[in-house]
């Protein structure tokens, strides 16, 4: 659909990165290169920063150090339309004056200033993200109707209105019931593959990845792991990054990491402060 | 009382109805702009949650108009700058609704406070007194006029230009912020544009009221109505109906405008929520099958 972004360059490129809190190391020295067409999951548990990172590549918080560079250039300002963010599913309050077409434009003209008249083609382009993200059947009815899964594809149509070369999930599959998470995980996986896009996932639950995932960035403990998923999910592995034994188990198709502190309860409540 | 006195309360003034349109011309106007403004600008306010706010910001109003009375400058210049004040204190403060709640909560009883001390300071006219609190648009004068119309037409070309990234952030600050949007100045302007509005509302509904025109025609158009553009239009339809609707009748007797207006908006209202229940339970029908 869109141009590639200059050869060579990698999608996001970190370098030397650290996360300090209150004293607390978090992490240091973090190096990290994201390949075109590559997915790569972060896990780790709440308070990590994971989220922080994220918002970090986008320009709204900085790290305690290092340097990072999205599509090829470093990271200045705040925000950045060029890559695709794919937020946490909320609830949108019932009475939500928009229709579900409409939280898609917001991808398209949220940003704009000025008198509120589209502009040409914004509407043939809505039409476009809305099919691209099977949205067609609920596209006109009110936002805060839909079920949570039908919100999050249109929050995806959103986050690619611009074709963006870099994806930011942070935890897109929180409260979507099975079936739902494997739809956005193949929405997200599809647009990869079909873009050479680059994916980075921030998620709690690996499992409904992780037939998609390339790569996995595990932080706990002020350490990180950084591998494929066989490399990174076996039980020496993590039980070095935790400091205390930590087992992994398949069983059935799933992954289940048992033992590992704040590890195996949902804790994504730690980045919803900033909503009003 | 008698059915007489009522009746005259009500519609004495029918005969003379052509002389007194033509007096109370202004009024109407400014009715007409704030009824516009306040449905339009109800919609965020319903979006964000920012209802009680309307109500902390009218009294920090209230007393900036009573302090105004007092020391004898403008009453118009006293509201603005004590709705300014609020909406500047409210907005730096409370970025989370639930720190937001308890400082409204904090500062409105003492901004009331204040302007009942300055009105029992105050020895002028008494009429002036409670036109802060419940609204007497008839008696403002017509050079303040002016200046309510031009304040609400700054603030309804304010709220236009930020419309798109306001809604956006009012609607997930998140994906705004990551897009781009500068969420925290898109806040700030429209606290301010909500400040100036609320001042505006206060001289024509008075403090205790301002919500009738701020908030109900919005609450209204969202219960029968959906769409991002059907919904603040109605909304505006709603604010200007009450606005003027209440102006028009009230003129006719010799009651305060007020309770025209607040009746008028609450009909409408009630009219639309039992609209939007039917409308829901056939949408639910439908999806049931």
């Amino acid at each position: 659909m869109s141009a590639p972004t200059a050869t060579g360059a990698a999608p996001l490129r970190i370098t030397g990165a650290a996360l300090r809190r209150d004293d607390r190391e978090l992490w240091a020295g973090l190096d990290l290169e994201v390949q075109p067409g590559e997915l790569l999951a972060v896990l780790g548990p709440s308070g990590s920063g994971k989220t922080t990172l994220l918002r970090a590549i986008l320009g709204l918080e900085s790290l305690s150090a290092g340097r990072i560079e999205a599509l090829g250039r470093p990271v200045h300002g705040r925000g950045n339309r060029a890559i695709g963010y794919i937020p946490q599913q909320r609830p949108l309050p019932p009475e939500t004056a928009l229709r579900g077409r409409d939280l898609v434009a917001l991808g398209i003209d949220g940003h704009r200033f000025g008198f509120p008249i589209p502009r040409r083609g914004d509407r043939a382009r809505v039409e476009e993200l809305v099919d691209a993200v099977g949205a067609r059947a609920f596209a006109d009815r009110p936002v805060g109707l839909l079920s949570g899964g039908e919100q999050q594809r249109l929050r995806i149509g959103q986050a690619l209105a611009d074709d963006p070369r870099l994806l930011l999930c942070d935890e897109p599959l929180t409260s979507l019931d099975l079936a739902n998470q494997q739809d956005v995980v193949a929405l997200i996986d599809g647009y990869r593959k079909r873009t050479d896009a680059a994916v980075l996932l921030v998620t709690h639950d690996i499992n409904p990845v992780l037939g998609a995932v390339d790569r996995i960035l595990y932080i706990a403990g002020g350490r990180f792991t950084l591998g494929t998923p066989d490399q990174v999910l076996t039980s020496e592995v993590l039980s070095g990054l935790y400091g205390a034994p930590v087992s992994v188990l398949r069983a059935g198709g799933r992954l289940v990491v048992v033992g590992a502190p704040d590890a195996e309860v949902s804790h994504h409540h730690h980045h919803d402060e900033a909503s009003a | 009382m008698n059915w007489a006195d009522i009746g005259d309360a009500l519609f004495g003034g029918v005969a003379d109805y052509g002389a007194i349109l033509a007096l109370v011309q202004n009024s109407v106007w400014a009715g007409a702009v704030l009824g516009l403004v306040g449905g339009l600008i109800g919609v965020f306010v319903m979006q964000r949650d920012m209802a009680f706010a309307v109500h902390g910001i009218s009294e920090l109003s209230f007393a900036g108009a009573a302090a105004a009375l007092l020391i004898g400058v403008d009453v118009v210049t006293g509201s603005i700058v004590g709705s300014v004040v609020a909406a500047a204190i409210i907005g730096g403060l409370g970025a989370r609704a639930r720190d937001r709640n308890s400082i409204i909560g904090v500062l409105m009883p003492f901004g009331l406070g204040l302007g009942i001390l300055f009105l029992s300071l105050y020895d002028g006219r008494s009429a002036n007194r409670f036109s802060l609190l419940t609204g007497q648009i008839v008696s403002v004068q017509s050079g303040q006029l002016g200046w309510l119309i031009a304040i609400g037409a700054f603030v309804l070309l304010g709220l236009l230009f930020i419309w798109r990234p306001l809604r956006f952030d009012s609607l997930d600050p998140q994906s705004a912020a990551a897009r781009g949007v500068p969420t925290t100045a898109v806040s700030l302007a429209f606290m301010l544009l909500l400040g100036l509005i609320v001042a505006v509302a206060v001289h024509i509904i008075g403090a205790l009221l301002v919500m009738a025109l701020l908030v109900t025609p919005a609450a209204a158009a969202m219960k029968v109505a959906s769409g991002p553009v059907s919904v603040p239009l109605l909304a505006a339809v709603f604010g200007v109906a009450s606005a003027v609707g209440g102006i028009l009748l009230a003129v006719m007797g010799t009651l305060p405008v007020s309770p025209y207006i607040t009746t008028i908006s609450f009909v409408i209202y009630l009219v639309c929520r039992v609209v939007g229940s039917r409308r829901g339970r056939v949408v639910r029908a439908v999806t049931a099958r």
